[in-house]
């Protein structure tokens, strides 16, 4: 069967290659090549005042190797992702469960209302959080301090606390769809089969449901990390420029100081750092649930 | 006294009542079927049963216990589901182990038992085995197994069979007849398919629409069903329309197409009589017929036979005797006794 040979390619496989060759040589124009070329450019010089300077050098690289100032921005931009992920796991998984639970026309609507805001920009969903809670004038913080509870505005603006807040907000969807998923995959009668064998209603919770849902607690545990540590909209509204993280400290090198090299060496490195951790840890969870769930 | 006891038991749903008022007694070590078609009520009263499902009206008592009040959990019964409901996430010991978790057997005692219980259904070796990484048929095992092992007061099997290619299906029906035997748990078992339930059971109960139509064994809820339904649901039946018309000393007369007899009929008027396909047989006189098809079935020959009450389905056994052919004339008979006669509404 397998006769031909590379160099007479049967019509079928030239065909075939006919057919993917437009989307490929399109990969390649938009994410292959400018990839290669910001990897080429973190190894450029840059001046003040001689711009950029292609030789292959290792400046970028060094500085942040050695500036504690990109320790503590990747530090924090991690801490903020791993923090986002516990959370939305935390929330996410109660949440799809009761949503599973429900009734038909509940079952819909609250599912929209979970859903909804992946229908709104970020942006906006993030403006909105900086409206309730932005300093003196942020809606929630004056009603609070009307009726007393607080005498001073909530700190939330330009901290860590509502980078998390408002990022785990706009992960919330990402958890609960994959969470949801696993438990569409639960038998309806499970439950009852624990209930009957004697199990109370907290065992039934951690010993089957939760082991269950477990992939797809971890599946959509990669993917909030990874939207989250990437992310710019919301870190770039509510952290702004005193609370940098790695995104907008590679938008703000390339589109403020015009040290691009320098960009691009921390956004390579972003890229890097997310690839080996979303790799191994789904290598990881293959391995774990490979005998459980094909 | 009765050991299971259903008095009055209803549910409805919004305004569908899917169990209407039925009444059911299970005595101990029994083994009732409920049969019925799909959406009679038979999960419904099965789950009642076994807790999941709050009874709108009745009363379920558990050896003379009242058990509205008792959790699922508290009743100690095994309950096989269609679906089997297995835990994926643990392996075919963990699975069986789980209800001996639940009730704090130690260690020991629980792997022995656990061990043990596989070994019945015939799983000896399969202990670490995932369901996912099992047959259909060793899953149902250990659905049984599980169910077992906690020595319930009462076994409840929803379909168990149903998900099982026909071969596979058999043999579990005389390997859940055997173990139910020996261990001699009460069993209710709720079907669909009628030679399981006549295969297996001491009792039937035939459902219809929430209704329980007959109660009884399945020799009798066969030969003298109590009602149409339960005629035509439990096997194939002939059904005839005829005429009852009473004669002098309270004899009927019986006219069916051109056959007439007498018999001991309660009605009189346009009927339908319901005969079974192997209770007719073949002789010199009786109701006139022409044989369309002649289907051999290795055991019995299957006939089709035109009369003018009707197309008249018979089952002859393969005793060696020479069978009429296709085209040609013969007279069908029956007994009075294997007949069903019942008003025939359409007519008059
Ligand atoms: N949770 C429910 N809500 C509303 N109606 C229900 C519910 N459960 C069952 N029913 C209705 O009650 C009736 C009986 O259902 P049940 O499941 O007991 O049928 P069944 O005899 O087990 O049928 P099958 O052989 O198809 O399993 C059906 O008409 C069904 O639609
Ligand atoms: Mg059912």
């Amino acid at each position: 069967m397998q006769s031909s040979s590379p160099l007479f390619l049967s019509t079928q496989t030239r065909s075939a290659w006919g057919l993917i060759l437009p989307s490929l040589a399109l990969f390649l124009a938009v994410v292959i090549i400018p990839l290669i070329m910001t990897v080429m450019l973190s190894f450029h010089d840059w001046g003040q005042y001689k711009g950029i300077e292609t030789v292959f050098i290792l400046k970028n690289w060094y500085e942040i190797w050695s500036d504690s100032y990109f320790h503590e921005m990747f530090a924090r931009t991690f801490r903020i992702a791993v923090l986002v992920t516990f959370i939305t796991m935390a929330l996410g998984a109660p949440e799809a469960y009761i949503l599973n639970r429900m009734r038909a026309p509940w079952k819909g609507v609250f599912l929209l209302v979970i859903l909804g805001p992946l229908l709104i920009s970020v942006v906006a969903r993030t403006l909105g959080w900086a409206l309730l809670f932005g300093g003196k004038n942020g809606v929630v913080n004056m009603a609070l301090m009307k009726i007393g509870v607080i005498d001073a505005p909530l700190p939330f603006m330009f901290t860590e606390t509502g980078v998390v807040i408002a990022l785990s907000h706009v992960m919330m969807p990402f958890m609960v769809l994959s969470i949801w998923a696993a438990l569409q995959k639960l038998d309806p009668q499970i439950e009852n089969a624990a209930l009957s064998l004697g199990a109370s209603q907290l065992t039934v919770m951690r010993r089957i449901i939760f082991p269950q849902i477990m992939p797809g607690l971890l599946s959509g545990g990669i993917i909030v990390f990874s939207l989250a540590a990437s992310a710019f909209a919301t870190p770039a509204i509510i952290g702004g420029r005193r609370l940098k993280v790695a995104a907008t400290l590679a938008y703000d090198e390339f589109l403020n100081t015009l040290n691009w090299p320098l960009g691009a060496a921390v956004a390579v490195l972003l890229l890097v750092a997310l690839v080996i951790i979303v790799v191994s840890s789904n290598a990881l969870i293959e391995r774990r649930y490979k005998a459980v769930f094909e | 006294m009765a050991f299971l006891e259903l008095q009055n038991v209803t549910k409805t749903f919004g305004d569908h009542t899917a169990v209407n008022a039925i009444n059911l007694t299970v005595q101990k070590g029994e083994f009732v079927s409920l049969l019925g078609p799909s959406g009679c009520g038979k999960t419904t009263t099965l789950q009642m049963i076994a807790g999941f499902v709050p009874l709108t009206k009745g009363i379920i008592r558990l050896d003379g216990r009242d058990l509205s009040n008792v959790k699922p959990a508290e009743r100690g019964l095994g309950i096989v589901f269609q679906s089997y409901a297995l835990f994926p996430h643990m392996t075919a010991a963990q699975n069986v182990a789980f209800g001996l978790e639940m009730r704090s057997i130690p260690r020991s005692d629980r792997d022995q038992r656990v061990r043990d219980a596989l070994a019945l259904v015939g799983l000896a070796g399969y202990e670490e085995r995932f369901p996912r990484r099992m047959s259909g048929g060793q899953q149902q095992r250990v659905a049984l197994a599980r169910a077992l092992v906690i020595r319930p007061q009462i076994l409840l099997l929803d379909e168990p069979l149903s998900n099982l290619d026909a071969k596979l299906r058999e043999e579990m029906q005389i390997e859940l007849r055997q173990i139910q035997r020996n261990l001699g748990t009460t069993t209710i078992l709720v079907t669909h398919d009628q030679h399981e339930a006549m295969a297996l059971s001491d009792r039937i109960v035939v459902m219809n629409k929430g209704d329980i139509e007959q109660i009884g064994s399945p020799q009798d809820t066969y030969h003298s069903p109590a009602s149409a339904f339960v005629a035509t649901f439990l096997g194939k039946t002939n059904a005839f329309e005829g005429e009852v018309q009473v004669a002098q000393g309270g004899i009927s007369r019986i006219i069916v197409g051109d056959h007439v007899y007498t018999a001991s009929a309660h009605i009189k008027g346009p009927v339908i009589i319901s005969v079974r396909p192997e209770r007719i047989s073949f002789a010199k006189a009786g109701l006139r017929g022409t044989v369309c098809t002649r289907i051999f079935r290795g055991n019995h020959w299957l006939f089709q036979i035109k009369t003018i009450a009707g197309v008249a389905t018979v089952i002859r056994q393969n005793d060696g005797t020479s069978m009429p052919e296709e085209g040609h004339d013969v007279h069908l008979v029956w007994r009075e006794e294997d007949t069903f006669v019942r008003a025939n509404s359409k007519v008059g």
